[in-house]
């Protein structure tokens, strides 16, 4: 088998019997990087001594006889929105484009420490404020399955390193479904904890009340591994949950026989059966597992989108007042004042969807539209989170697609940003009620060219055992290539 | 179209964005049809709901409290690494006082 292709499990294992060292691995990967990544474009920037050094670190430990970390030799690739100590940070953002990081996120602090190779840095949409990549300040990227498709997004790039075998598996952000929708996109795992389950110090800001880091990774196991190391209270962030971490590893043989299985059916009005009869086939298969399936309504899923859209802008808009051109990022060469410096550092440092979004968020927190928009979306979020509260008194997860739609063509979409925040219908739901989510391959589309189709599954609060168990029964029982 | 070109440039002014001409054109129609849109949530009677800020769950202590001790944090050079422009250990800006 490839090298590129093993799970954590399979490295781990053919590093204690020594048939493979580390800095052979990182190697496989940084080679096969230099043959795919021209087309598909996930990375950023490569940091190949950083990865060898650890590489190296990890072998030396194997020649003692030393007990290995949990994720030694693993190749991890990082979302250019996460900080990495030395290396270029750029949000995929002009007004970053030469930024090095004077810190390490927590979570890349901790996959380090657990013996992961940080091979570079991913592509996204500027800011990690798209659904396709397309927004980044640099370049697009592809969807590996078909190279003139997006591999969607925000964090595009993360998600087609690991479906390309770029990478083992990889670190996104998730604010509105910038994990779920492109793992769904490129068919491979991808998933977001409860909010505050993972530390985001050394995540660049978006959306504070709604942004959250996660893993991708090509099987639920090697997902909740990582989960595992990155999940917990760090006191650099006073958002991160003092609530113990389970061991996720160990809950996933558990049986799934008898846990009761929503099905709301505002997710399912209006979906095409290129998507809905996939999804259909994947209930069936944890019906046949034991699963009993019950029909449950989330009756605010309607304003979801028009909710989401208001409280993220607005936050963004605050959020993004840093960039002014002063301590960091770019500065316009000429301005007649401080002023002037501002608006055309702004201007010419930010991208279209960034500007859009900073204009919205800006008109809602107005004088005389705060109420109107912003005291609004934020009520009418109670009403969304408090539809999961009471749809989890009954069941114990819930089962949605992912996206209403398969990967689309590359520029398809560019020109209205109504219908492309439309996609994000299923995804923003579980981000404004803070539960935690996971997209699983459930199959592919019926047509040409037969593209991967996604399965949400969500869960209460901090109950991602039980989300991780029923994703990996799925996958045991061959639901990720359902048909 | 209940926005207005004069609105878009107010709101530009306020969030520090210097549009072009072309780009207040081309956000007017966008920014009119997202908010529109967004007037969706007025179908929805919220008098009596209390408005959500932050995902909020019971926890055993507020985790939001440290001890209020000093620690170590940036050296002034890897503060200032990152500055456009820098000199004597500080950032430099465009002049914001006018002399007389």
């Amino acid at each position: 088998m490839e090298l590129t292709a093993l799970t954590i499990s399979e490295i781990r294992d053919r590093l204690t019997r020594r048939q493979v060292s580390a800095e052979e691995l990182v190697r496989a990967h940084l080679a096969r990087i230099e043959e795919k990544d021209g087309e598909v474009r996930a990375y950023l920037h490569l940091s190949p001594e950083r990865a060898l050094e650890q590489a190296r670190r990890i072998d030396q430990l194997v020649a003692a006889g030393e007990p290995l970390p949990p994720l030694a030799g693993v190749p991890v690739a990082v979302k250019d929105v996460i900080l990495t100590r030395g290396t270029r940070t750029t949000c995929a953002s002009r007004i970053l484009e030469n930024y090095l990081a004077p810190y390490d996120a927590t979570a890349v602090e901790r996959l380090e420490a657990a013996g992961a190779a940080i091979v570079g840095k991913t592509n996204c949409d500027e800011f990690a404020m798209g659904s396709s990549t397309e927004n980044s300040g640099f370049f697009a990227t592809r969807n590996p399955h078909d190279l003139t498709r997006v591999p969607g997004g925000s964090s595009g790039g993360s998600a087609a390193a690991v479906a390309a075998n770029l990478a083992t598996v990889s670190l996104g952000s998730d604010t509105g479904g910038s994990i779920r929708q492109p793992a769904a996109l490129c068919g491979i795992v991808g998933m977001m904890g409860t909010y505050g389950r993972v530390s985001r110090y050394g995540l660049v800001a978006f959306a504070s009340s709604l942004d959250h880091i996660g893993p991708f990774g090509r099987s639920v196991r090697d997902v909740a591994l990582v989960l595992e190391i990155i999940a917990g209270r760090d006191p650099r962030d006073s958002t991160s949950a003092d609530v113990p971490v389970p061991h996720y590893v160990a809950a996933l043989e558990e049986d799934v026989r008898g846990l009761k299985i929503g099905v709301p059916k505002e997710y399912f009005a209006g979906l095409s059966p290129e998507i809905g009869d996939n999804i259909q086939k994947g209930i069936d298969l944890l019906a046949g597992l034991g699963c009993q399936v019950e029909p449950i309504s989330l009756p605010h899923t309607d304003y979801a989108i028009g909710c989401y859209y208001i409280i993220c802008t607005a936050e963004a808009s605050s959020n993004l007042a840093r960039y002014d051109g002063i301590r960091y990022g770019f500065r316009s060469p000429e301005y007649a004042d401080l002023r002037d410096m501002y608006k055309k550092t702004r201007n010419r440092g930010f991208g279209a969807e960034v500007k859009r979004r900073i204009m919205l968020g800006t008109y809602v927190l107005s004088s005389g539209y705060y109420d109107a928009y912003y005291l609004k979306a934020q009520k009418v979020r109670t009403l969304i989170a408090r539809d999961f509260v009471e749809a989890f008194d009954d069941v114990d997860v819930i089962v949605t697609p992912t996206s209403p739609i398969p990967a689309f063509k590359l520029g398809e979409r560019v020109d209205d940003p109504l219908q492309m925040y439309l996609a994000d219908i299923y995804t923003v739901t579980a981000s404004l009620a803070g539960i935690p989510g996971i997209s699983v391959p459930c199959g592919r589309t019926k047509s040409e060219p037969h593209l991967p189709v996604g399965m949400q599954i969500l869960a209460k609060h901090f109950d991602e055992a039980r989300l991780l168990q029923v994703a990996h029964a799925f996958e045991k029982a061959g639901g990720f290539e359902v048909a | 179209m209940a926005l207005t070109e004069k609105d878009v440039r107010y709101v530009a002014e306020l969030a520090h964005l210097e549009l072009t001409e072309e780009e207040v054109k081309k956000f007017l129609p966008q920014l009119d049809s997202i908010l529109q849109y967004m007037q969706k949530l007025n179908e929805l009677d919220t008098a009596q709901v209390e408005p959500m800020a932050q995902v909020t769950y019971p926890a055993a202590e507020n985790p939001a409290l440290r001890a209020d001790q000093p620690h170590p944090t940036f050296r002034q050079d890897e503060a200032l690494g990152n500055a456009p422009e820098s000199d004597a250990g500080c950032f430099k800006v465009p002049r914001v006082i006018e002399r007389e």
